[in-house]
């Protein structure tokens, strides 16, 4: 294992390092440590690497992320594991808004609470919460699958595309164009694969499905101002 | 932008490190606010006697018989300690209203009350605390602002933490869409408002509701509904220290608290050098939650229904 201490190295050369790993790189296994809260730290990695880092971070740690697995031991700042497109990162604390935005593929897992617009305008990245998440999670959501197994606050899934929204806890309120739907057999079988992958013991058949009713797909007079 | 900290000691043993810890929590959030700091310190009140805390662009000519002017207009001693652009006046507290009304015009009030100081500049945070000597400054409980200016000018009435009401005071991330009308209102009202500053009309509200008698905490639940517009308020009184984010809560903000302070910041960084903060409880505050902390209360949070 490698450790790259933040207190020394610079964050840029840290980041640089990180991502000039190929899938030929000798050294796979890496540790973050000093990070303090700074901002973008692994960002942008393209490596089936290992990367944990050890304390609480900033704003946009683990963006972007390809192929590496990121645990932070610790709790993550707004937009951790924006606009991901594989791999899995792991927040073992609290994440902050908008944890897993815009983001394409991989596994988000948020061990603690996500706060508000979890999982924004995700596009087929899968994200689970081991506690509640905030108000306004999966805003304009448009495919993959948000698993909350706390409690959900106000507006979830409002303005919803084709993203599958699972809740174990309450549901606050549901934003526009959001409701509950059947809980099928395909649904049980994608949610306990989820579940298995992020660690978490609940049931599948505890939760409830929401997704888009599909009203606000076309232009309706109605809804004009 | 902007970046806001403050830090609500529990421990007295803390208490001569409570300048440095701030400005060490202020200076991490410079690249949040580059054009004017400012910090509000708490220090120890003597019985009977105010502190005023004026600014001048010129301190060597309008600060020139200051302390004596007021010591003749008043009738009581006035002392005074200069600090660069600022100048401490210590006077019986009673003659606080009549001190201020006794000020040539060059010379402009940051506060008044009988433990807050409040220093402010425009530049940024390690050097309007350099100027100042914050870092030597000791006290109960402080918050720090710095600015990135988006509803007023760049000027030292525009910089936060903003001073309405004695030993009240106020700083903001975010904007109020509603506080021309809110000035107008509360203008109307009587209550003095210096600039053209949207945060400033959020002290100045605060101040008003406390005169009617709210608490700061229910002052800060009202402003749920009287404000509007994305805000984190950071807001500390002669014995406490408050935090509000508006229902959307855009705005950062993260809280520490340990048996020996209660931390703000708005980012972990302000907050990463504290003692003890690896085994610190720390939390991000809910959106529409008023936080207060006082001396002699447990904490509370309060939630509001948006």
């Amino acid at each position: 294992m490698h450790t790259i201490d933040l207190s020394v190295t610079p964050l840029r050369e840290m980041n640089a390092t990180l991502q000039a790993l190929t899938a030929d790189s000798n050294t796979r296994v890496w540790e973050i440590a000093n990070p303090k809260g700074a901002h973008a730290i692994a960002c942008g990695l393209d490596a089936g690497i290992s990367v944990t880092v050890m304390g609480h971070t900033g704003y946009y740690c683990a963006g972007m992320n390809k192929q590496a697995a990121i645990t932070v031991k610790g709790s993550a700042g707004p937009g951790v594991a924006e606009n991901m497109m594989s791999g899995t990162v792991v927040i073992e604390g609290d994440a902050s808004q908008y944890a897993g935005a815009t983001g394409h593929g991989g596994l988000l897992v948020i061990k603690g609470n996500a706060s508000s617009r979890c999982g924004i305008s995700m596009k087929g990245i899968d994200i689970v919460v081991h506690g509640d998440a905030g108000h306004m999670s999966a805003f304009m959501a448009q495919s993959g699958n948000l698993v909350i197994c706390g409690d959900a606050g106000e507006a979830l899934g409002d303005s919803l595309y084709e993203a599958r929204l699972f809740v174990r806890g309450s549901v606050k309120s549901l934003g526009a164009d959001c409701i509950e739907k059947e809980m099928r057999p395909e649904h049980i079988e994608i949610l306990t694969d989820l579940l298995a992958r992020a660690g978490c013991d609940a049931k599948a058949q505890e939760f409830r499905r929401y997704g888009s009713v599909r009203q606000l797909y076309h232009f309706n007079i109605d809804n004009a101002y | 932008m902007c970046g806001i900290v403050g830090l609500f000691l529990k421990d007295p043993a803390l208490e001569p490190h409570l300048g440095a810890m701030l400005t060490a929590m202020l200076v991490t959030m410079t690249d949040r606010g580059p054009d004017s700091a400012g910090i509000a310190i708490y220090g120890d009140p003597i019985a009977g006697m105010a502190k005023l805390v004026v600014q001048s662009d010129d301190p060597a000519t309008g600060f020139a018989g200051l302390a004596d002017h007021l010591t003749t207009t008043l009738g009581a001693r006035v002392a005074m300690d200069v600090k660069s652009t600022h100048a401490v006046l210590h006077l019986p507290e009673a003659l606080l209203p009549q001190a201020r009304l006794a000020l040539p015009p060059q010379v402009r009030v940051m506060s008044h009350g009988q433990t807050l100081e409040i220093y402010k500049e425009v530049g940024l945070p390690l050097d309007v605390a350099s100027r100042f000597d914050i870092a030597q400054m000791s006290g109960s409980h402080g918050i720090g602002h710095t600015r990135m200016a988006t509803e007023s000018a760049v000027t030292t009435m525009g910089a936060h933490p903003f001073n309405t009401g004695p030993d009240q005071c106020l700083v903001h991330n975010g904007s109020l869409s509603n506080h021309n009308a809110l000035r107008r209102k509360l203008t109307r009202a009587g209550v003095h408002i210096e600039t053209r500053n949207d945060s400033e009309v959020a002290a100045a509200y605060l101040t008003w509701r406390m005169d009617q008698g709210a608490t700061l905490g229910e002052a800060l639940e009202s402003g749920l509904d009287d404000l509007d517009g994305f805000y984190t308020f950071v807001v500390g009184t002669r014995d406490g220290f408050g935090v509000l984010r508006d229902p959307i809560a855009c705005k950062p903000a993260v809280m520490a608290e340990t048996d020996q302070y209660v931390a703000f910041g708005s980012e972990y960084r302000a907050l990463a050098d504290l003692p003890g903060i690896d085994t610190a409880r720390t939390w991000e505050p809910e959106p529409a939650t008023v936080y207060f902390w006082t001396r002699d209360n447990t904490p509370t949070a309060t939630p509001k229904a948006a």
